[in-house]
């Protein structure tokens, strides 16, 4: 049988497989951050371990990370403890460590790709569920908890059965005011957040091709959000383009033999898919959730989708609308907003401060709305300066803030207060997700830009410049 | 990351009968900032057992005393969904269960939970509903869960239903070994493929 993309990959990555068990699969590319390497450090320890290939493996601290005063002493104890133990154990075992202040620090899935350490065909982990970003180059990535942290440190492999292969194709145009997060978000509303899983997703067709590379990293960031170990986009010459001369991409003779290779990464025309799906780019409009997991999304146009009494899932639907005091039927548009969040790994990159940029110039923030823009690494940050867009965010009364993950998940000092309403271009609204009872609308930066100016839900189609 | 080994297990279960349980409902995130394993179980669905004012909620099933020191928890469909977090698993472990029971597990928790010591069991979602039913109805409801049979059973009644799990992490939880052990032992093969990667 013809090969798919992700079985090429897969297969050239596997050690042995362990007979009715799962492949021992080599792990080219390891990021690690300070939240869950901690205690794989400790039990690497506690075996007598040591770090096998050290340089494989790349550390950046992102997730309790201040996004103000960087330069200052972090002030929660345990976030500084943390932050102090990656930096330890990177020293100890001769790994890379981008720390907070270092100018290729930012948020793992943003400056993995900027710096040229994800490539085409390579397998990466992180203990990150969001690892599935790195997709979009045609690499094998996903999320592993910190027991398999402590076995790519101690023996560069993890042990995994094969998922199945599902491809999603969407093709045609996409509207006016329809991002990548738009698109992502569209399939999760008619997946549902477990409609992928054990599927490994490729996307293909039109929308797919024509995306820029910020966008194929949004997009298949989010796989896991359906459910799906990751989600990947086989290499072309944009993903080339983006590599190319990037500090840590192959050079000279190795990057010819690296092109050599990434030209045999697509899916045979014959390949067979477990499972495959197609979407019409067309019927994909600006999107908004208006729940409590990723897959309660609709046309920001929409009303809120009544329950279906006989569904398993009403008592869960009912009890995810009572959290986020909104009812059945209900408009989106024009609820009142307190918080607008711009960044995490899914929309910190250029091309989302571009977006919003897009919306907010010449407007103002609305007086209601506290709003955190905060870019994904500092090279994204150094990129809004070298185009003039903190230009624009000063003038329309925004505040740029320095990277890291942010009010993506509360782990740091931003978060959401309870009860508050904030329009997020993050990857999850689940209960408190971004602080102890806050309610998280998700959607894109545009979406977040028109709402910020409007100081409530608004269809960004109607702001465009 | 030892754990002690699972065999059979019977034991009366906490109902939670509730879709798309997210790893963000089972240890929200400003709880991970731990350098070390301990006190996880402290936090184990911290906001949905405890108030924002610190005083627990009486009527969630994980704080009634009936359930008390029951070793299964009984899910809703999709369980587990969300971030990669371990630790996770590690405070479901660390509450005292040994075994969650679902219709449907989201993928990573799991793995996860295979990892430490943790048995993940996957049912149909009428026979989810069945144990739904009986705890309900008799808070005292046992369930057998036997893991070299790969079966799970309501002992009042004796209805029964198999489960998968792949011979290899079968092994492991019978054992009490993880995947480091089994890579450790083939270092020499892992070093050898190592030197054909291009990169």
């Amino acid at each position: 049988m013809a090969n798919t993309l992700f079985d090429k990959v897969w297969d050239a990555h596997v050690v042995r497989k362990v007979k009715e068990g799962p492949d021992v699969l080599f792990i080219d590319r390891h990021f690690i951050h300070e939240v869950t390497s901690p205690v794989a450090f400790l039990g690497l320890e506690s075996r007598g371990n040591d770090v096998v290939y050290p340089e494989k493996t790349f550390a950046t601290a992102d997730h309790n990370t201040p996004t103000i005063n960087q330069h200052l002493p972090v002030e929660d104890p345990l976030s500084a403890n943390q932050l102090d133990a990656l930096e330890r154990n990177a020293k100890k075992y001769g790994i890379s460590h981008w720390g907070l202040g270092d100018k290729n620090n930012g948020i793992v899935h943003v400056v993995g790709p900027e710096n040229g350490i994800t490539l085409p065909g390579a397998t990466i982990v992180c203990g990150d569920s969001h690892t599935s970003t790195h997709g979009a180059f045609g690499a094998i990535a996903f999320g592993i908890g910190t027991s398999e942290v402590e076995m790519v440190l101690s023996t560069q492999c993890i042990m995994q059965p094969k998922p199945k292969s599902l491809r999603i194709n969407i093709n045609g145009s996409l509207g006016v005011g329809v991002t990548p997060k738009d698109v992502a978000l569209y399939i999760i509303s008619k997946l549902t957040t477990s409609g992928a899983t054990g599927y490994f997703v490729e996307y293909a067709g039109d929308v797919f091709t024509n995306m820029s590379m910020e966008g194929r990293m949004t997009v298949c960031n989010l796989s896991i959000e359906m459910g799906a170990r990751g989600g990947m986009i086989a290499p072309d010459e944009k993903t080339y383009d983006y590599i190319k001369g990037r500090a840590l991409a192959p050079k000279g003779k190795d990057w010819e033999k690296a092109m050599e290779y990434w030209s045999t990464l697509f899916s045979e025309a014959d390949a067979e898919f477990d499972l495959e799906l197609s979407f019409d780019a067309a019927e994909i409009e600006p999107m908004i959730t208006y729940g409590t997991n990723p897959g309660m999304g609709i046309g920001v146009s929409k009303s809120i989708p009544n329950s279906d009494p006989s569904d398993s899932g009403a008592t869960s639907y009912k009890k995810s609308l009572a959290y986020m005091n909104f009812d059945e039927g209900e408009s989106m548009l024009g609820k009142e907003i307190d918080f607008v969040f711009l960044g995490s790994c899914t929309n910190g990159r250029i091309e989302d401060f571009r977006a919003f940029c897009n919306i907010i110039k010449g407007r103002k923030k609305a007086a209601n709305v506290t709003a955190w823009l905060v870019p994904g690494s500092h090279k994204v940050v150094d990129q809004i300066k070298e185009e003039g867009l903190d230009k624009i965010i000063d003038s329309a009364g925004f505040v740029l803030r320095e990277p890291g993950c942010s009010a993506c998940l509360a782990m740091n000092d931003d978060k959401i207060p309870s009860g508050k309403l904030s329009v997020s271009t993050s990857n999850r609204n689940f209960e408190g997700r971004q602080g102890p009872g806050s309610r998280t609308l998700l959607a894109s930066p545009l979406v977040a830009a028109a709402s910020a100016v409007s100081g409530v839900v608004t269809d960004p189609r109607t702001l465009l410049n | 990351m030892a754990y002690d080994k699972f065999n059979v297990l019977t034991s009366t279960a906490y109902p939670l009968p509730i879709e798309n349980v997210d790893t963000d409902q089972i240890i929200p995130a400003r709880f991970l900032k731990a350098t070390e394993r301990v006190g996880f179980g402290d936090n184990f669905f911290r906001d949905w057992r405890y108030n924002q004012d610190g005083t627990p909620k009486t009527e969630f099933p994980l704080n009634k005393e009936i359930y008390a020191g029951s070793k299964i928890l009984v899910g809703g469909k999709n369980f587990g969904s969300g971030s990669s977090r371990e630790h996770a698993a590690w405070s479901v472990y660390d509450f005292g269960l040994r075994c969650v029971i679902s219709s449907f597990f989201a993928d990573i928790f799991r793995n996860n939970c295979l990892n430490v010591g943790v048995l993940p069991v996957q049912v149909s979602s009428g026979f989810a509903d069945q144990l739904f039913d009986a705890i309900l109805a008799d808070p005292k409801t046992e369930i057998k869960v036997d893991l070299p049979n790969q079966t799970v059973t309501l002992v009042a009644t004796g209805a029964s239903e198999s489960f998968e799990i792949n011979t290899y992490k079968k092994d492991n939880m019978l054992n009490g070994f993880d995947d480091i052990d089994y890579l450790k032992n083939i270092e020499d093969e892992i070093s050898a493929f190592a030197k054909t990667r291009p990169f």
